[in-house]
């Protein structure tokens, strides 16, 4: 009988923290700006600099530890970790080691109706290297030279590093996707993968079913997406399995996969593994966070996604738009800012789900970017439940706003607000049922839905402007009393 | 003379700071070329700051205490647009984008920075012989080695070249070079000084102090150099010093601990005599004597060549030539670029304790050697607050010996390390200690140490200026054309 294998994995996530500044400087945290343009003599790991921690930095990275139910650490150590690298300017990175500052958390995931607790053994604060630009090749080998931009070095990151508790790259997609999204919605990273704001290695073993002993594991890096990173262990596991079918066995190294063949290959093996020969980084004090500061910290902290989907069911949103709003958690924050007294939030998010989606949607920009304020948007849903709008000239005055407009004032310039006084449509409805009998003899027999003919003949006079529903009334009151 | 003399004949209008400069470059100029002190002038920034000096005076405005005074710096702290080469040719052309917070203070206070001074490469040595550049001598033999690291600091004000310099001290390299040179210095307890802008040797244990002629005028050097420093986060969140205030008050009588273990054999006949000729001094001007054991003591240099080379390898990592200094341009890799780079950069003694410190933090030695070594220093730690419980102040020899001569140690390092046996532990605690002369022998200066609990630098400085106050070893001076 063939040995069915069991698939053990772990996943260390690597996610850029949303300060202003980086971890140890007051250098702008962003990037976009020429080649090591945010930049000082701390980045840059000149003689004599020293690092002086971002507090912001601690408070998302506790932030981070309580949406993901750690236990908070009173008091944590920064380390060094020490090797050679073009991109790490110190020869050390300063990261945290055998006293991270959270420990002991999980998460939950659901894969086809089955819940599950995936355990998160720690998240460590460190600072991130600078990035290599090779001329003339992909990698340094074959360069012609390597440049190197030093705008990333010392931006703040946390390592999430989970428990081998998952068993199939559909749960380490799902564990990931609601990683991302708790850390999004607590606002402590922009979760961006393309980017690189946030990156995922899978730590990837097997093992029969029914042995408790892991089997030799391997580190897959280079996942920039979740496809990639299902496809990547499945990938990894075949090639496993593969391998010890065959009577071979695996070796416990680093693997980089390659998006384009969807395969892994060998990066580098345990033998060729750093000694980084860590201590404790004599240049900053071990980091105290007092139970009265995790306190303030919890109080101030934005929701949590659990208590953002209570919220939308309460506020009475559809399961559709819920779960659209918490796959994007960039929408929700724009729906969240939309909804202000006086407007409804079901109004609201038929607009942000719906119409306005598609066409930041087409136009390829995100949330983030919309050049339509939140505040515009509800004005738009404002005059459509006063009757100001109707729901077409609302979607048609969509493009216009995307201009940067805000809808009062395009309403104003063109004049085309809805015709919802009945005085000032009554002549013109008696004009139009006076040039067509045949429609009135139809309607009075029954035949309500011939008055459609006449509604879209209002609609054209008036280019759209006359409230369709209120016309429809009139129409009838009309033929009614002829 | 003093800064005292100096402050009063600005204020009388008897010179200027430009006259001082030159009286201070010529006489540089005629003697430096055998004490070899200062690796390189800063004249052009002197000259300017002594304009703005010159200036104020002339509208009779009120300069801060040490404006006009000249400063000598040690060449492991930054000022913006000077080299800084830390004596080694790793950086031999390498140029400050900025100033070490001690160097924006001094310049704040109108101090004139003369120029950048010799010292053991990277502040790891004894005797300045490890300079990648050249040796210093001790102004008061030049066979003698002026001690370490701070060397070219010491035998500058030794030699009557400036009143005050900067020195850095991570096991004695402000100290011991004070005592084999005949003047006064501080290493002020661990976290008074920024050392923003500091190279790094070994980030724990090092602390920037004051050398001058007497406590008096170091004290004026520490009050400008002290207090928070938000760019250092070891930097402790207390104002400045205000030192000079505290030794004009009466001196109180104290209990001073004398360490037996380093009253011991290891200790010269002579050196053991004039420290307990102080002693004695001290006894009669009312302070009690305490004998005390510091058992942990003789760990000590074992363990502080663990921990400072463990940091001095990770704080030497950033010299890749990648950036800046030194890079050799003929390797055809990465990894042999910056082995290159390292092997014909560093010096041998910065080569062993990189190499040291990187086996002990190795993976499988790490318990053995780095965890060890610290629980060692947190004993060493304990020692001293117990002793400080009975105590006001200890009082040791500062160094084992007088200045020793030239290549005495070559063949030896150990035994160079075991010099430091008085001054190591101070750092390890991160306390407060003063090196002051307290006599000579065969011609060459004998220095004690005296230390005091963390941040008391008032009590150590107090003591050790009213030794000043009562004797004269300080203001000898070593047979250097006329000394001003």
């Amino acid at each position: 009988m063939n040995t069915v294998f069991e698939t053990v994995i772990g996943i260390e996530v690597h996610a850029q923290l949303r300060t202003n500044t980086k971890l140890f400087c007051g250098c702008p945290n962003q990037f976009g700006t020429g080649p090591n343009s945010n930049v000082c003599p701390v980045c840059l790991g000149l003689p004599g600099a020293l690092p002086v921690l971002n507090k912001q930095a601690v408070i998302f990275a506790v932030t981070a530890g309580l949406g993901l139910h750690c236990q908070i650490r009173e008091t944590s150590v920064f380390s060094r970790k020490n090797y050679f690298y073009p991109d790490l300017p110190k020869g050390y990175q300063i990261s945290q080691y055998d006293l991270p500052i959270c420990e002991h958390g999980h998460l939950d995931i659901t894969v086809e109706g089955v819940s599950k607790r995936i355990g998160i053994t720690r998240i460590h604060m460190e600072e991130d290297a600078g990035k290599l630009v090779h001329q003339g090749a992909e990698a340094i080998s074959g360069s012609t030279g390597s440049l190197v931009d030093l705008n990333r070095a010392c931006t703040p990151l946390i390592e999430i590093v989970s428990e081998p508790d998952i068993r199939s790259a559909q749960e380490a997609r799902v564990y990931v996707e609601n990683l991302r999204r708790i850390l999004m919605f607590l606002g402590v990273c922009d979760g961006n993968m393309e980017e690189g704001s946030l990156r995922a290695d899978a730590n990837v073993s097997i093992r029969p079913v029914g042995t408790e002993k892991f089997g030799t594991r391997t580190e897959i890096k280079n996942v920039n997406s979740f496809r990639s990173l299902e496809r990547a262990i499945e990938s990894e596991v075949a090639r496993q399995t593969a391998l010890i079918l065959s009577g071979s066995t695996v070796i416990q190294e680093t693997r980089h996969y390659d998006d384009f063949t969807q395969t892994t290959k060998s990066l580098r093996s345990k033998a060729d593994a750093h000694d980084y020969r860590y201590f404790p980084e004599p240049d900053l004090f071990p980091l105290h966070v007092s139970s009265a500061w995790i306190a303030e910290i919890k109080a101030s902290m934005k929701l949590h996604p659990d208590a953002v989907l209570l919220k939308y069911k309460t506020e009475g949103l559809s399961e559709f738009e819920i779960q659209v709003l918490l796959d994007d958690p960039e929408m929700a924050c724009f729906f969240d800012a939309c909804c202000v007294d006086g407007v409804s939030p079901t109004a609201v998010a038929k607009w942000v789900v719906g119409d306005f989606q598609a066409i930041l949607r087409d136009k390829k920009i995100s949330f983030s970017d919309s050049p339509v304020a939140p505040a515009a948007l509800t004005s738009l849903v404002q005059m459509i439940e006063k009757g100001t709008l109707s729901g077409k000239m609302a979607k048609e005055m969509l493009p216009a706003m995307m201009t940067g407009k805000d809808p009062e004032s395009i309403v104003k310039e063109s004049g085309a607000t809805q015709i919802s006084d009945g005085d000032a449509l009554r002549p013109l409805i008696a004009a139009i049922i006076d040039q067509h009998p045949d429609v009135i003899e139809k309607v009075k027999s029954g035949k309500r839905n011939a008055a459609d003919f006449l509604i879209g003949q209002v609609m054209k006079e008036t280019k759209g402007r006359a409230k369709p529903d209120l016309v429809r009334t009139l129409i009838l009151e009309d033929i009614q009393n002829r | 003379m003093s800064i005292s003399q100096l402050q009063d004949q600005y204020r009388r209008g008897e010179i200027t700071a430009s006259a001082v400069l030159d009286q201070t470059y010529a006489r540089i100029d005629s003697h430096d070329g055998e004490v070899k002190s200062f690796l390189f002038h800063t004249r052009a920034l002197a000259y300017e700051i002594a304009g703005e000096v010159d200036a104020r005076l002339a509208k009779g405005k009120t300069l801060p205490p040490l404006a006009g005074i000249p400063l000598g710096v040690k060449d492991n702290m930054h000022m913006s647009g000077e080299k800084t080469t830390c004596a080694s040719k790793i950086l031999e052309n390498f140029q400050a984008p900025y100033d070490a917070t001690v160097i924006a203070r001094c310049k704040e206070a109108l101090m004139l920075p003369i120029g950048k001074l010799n010292m053991d490469e990277f502040a790891m040595g004894s005797s300045t012989e490890n300079s990648a550049f050249f040796p210093t001598r001790n102004p008061w033999d030049f066979s003698r080695v002026p001690g370490g690291s701070s060397g070219g600091s010491a035998a500058s004000v030794a030699a009557g070249f400036v009143p005050l310099s900067l020195g850095s001290d991570t096991g004695g390299s402000i100290r011991q070079p004070a005592a084999f040179c005949g003047v006064t210095g501080l290493k002020p307890t661990y976290g008074r000084v920024s050392r923003y802008g500091l190279v790094a040797f070994a980030s724990s244990l090092d602390q920037i102090g004051p050398l001058g002629r007497s406590v008096h005028d170091c004290a004026y050097l520490l009050d400008a150099i002290s207090g928070h420093d938000a760019r250092d986060a070891t930097s402790a969140n207390l104002p400045a010093t205000q030192v000079v205030a505290h030794l004009a008050m009466s001196q109180k009588f104290l209990k001073i601990g004398i360490p037996r273990e380093l009253i011991g054999p290891e200790i010269d006949d002579a050196v053991k005599a004039c420290v307990e000729s102080a002693i004695r001094w001290y006894e009669q001007q009312g302070h009690q004597i305490i004998w005390c054991d510091m058992a942990s003591f003789s760990a000590a240099v074992a363990t502080y060549y663990i921990i400072a080379p463990a940091e001095a390898s990770a704080n030497l990592s950033r010299y890749d030539g990648v950036r800046y200094g030194l890079r050799d341009k003929k390797a055809d890799t990465l990894k042999t670029m910056i082995a290159n780079t390292r092997g014909h950069g560093f010096g041998a003694e910065v080569k062993r304790r990189i190499i040291l410190g990187t086996y002990v933090l190795s993976s499988g030695y790490y318990d053995a050697f780095y965890a060890k070594a610290q629980q060692v220093r947190s004993l060493i730690t304990y020692e001293f607050q117990q002793a400080f419980q009975n105590v006001d102040v200890l009082l040791t020899p500062t160094a084992p010996t007088t200045a020793f001569a030239f290549g005495a140690h070559a063949q030896d390092p150990l035994a160079m390390y075991l010099a430091d046996i008085a001054t190591i532990p101070v750092n390890m605690a991160g306390l407060p200690a003063l090196s002051l002369p307290c006599g000579f022998s065969d011609g060459l200066p004998v220095g004690m140490q005296i230390i005091g609990r963390a941040w008391d630098e008032n009590t150590v400085m107090g003591l050790g200026h009213q030794f000043q106050l009562g004797t004269d070893y300080h203001t000898r001076v070593p047979a250097i054309g006329s000394v001003a």
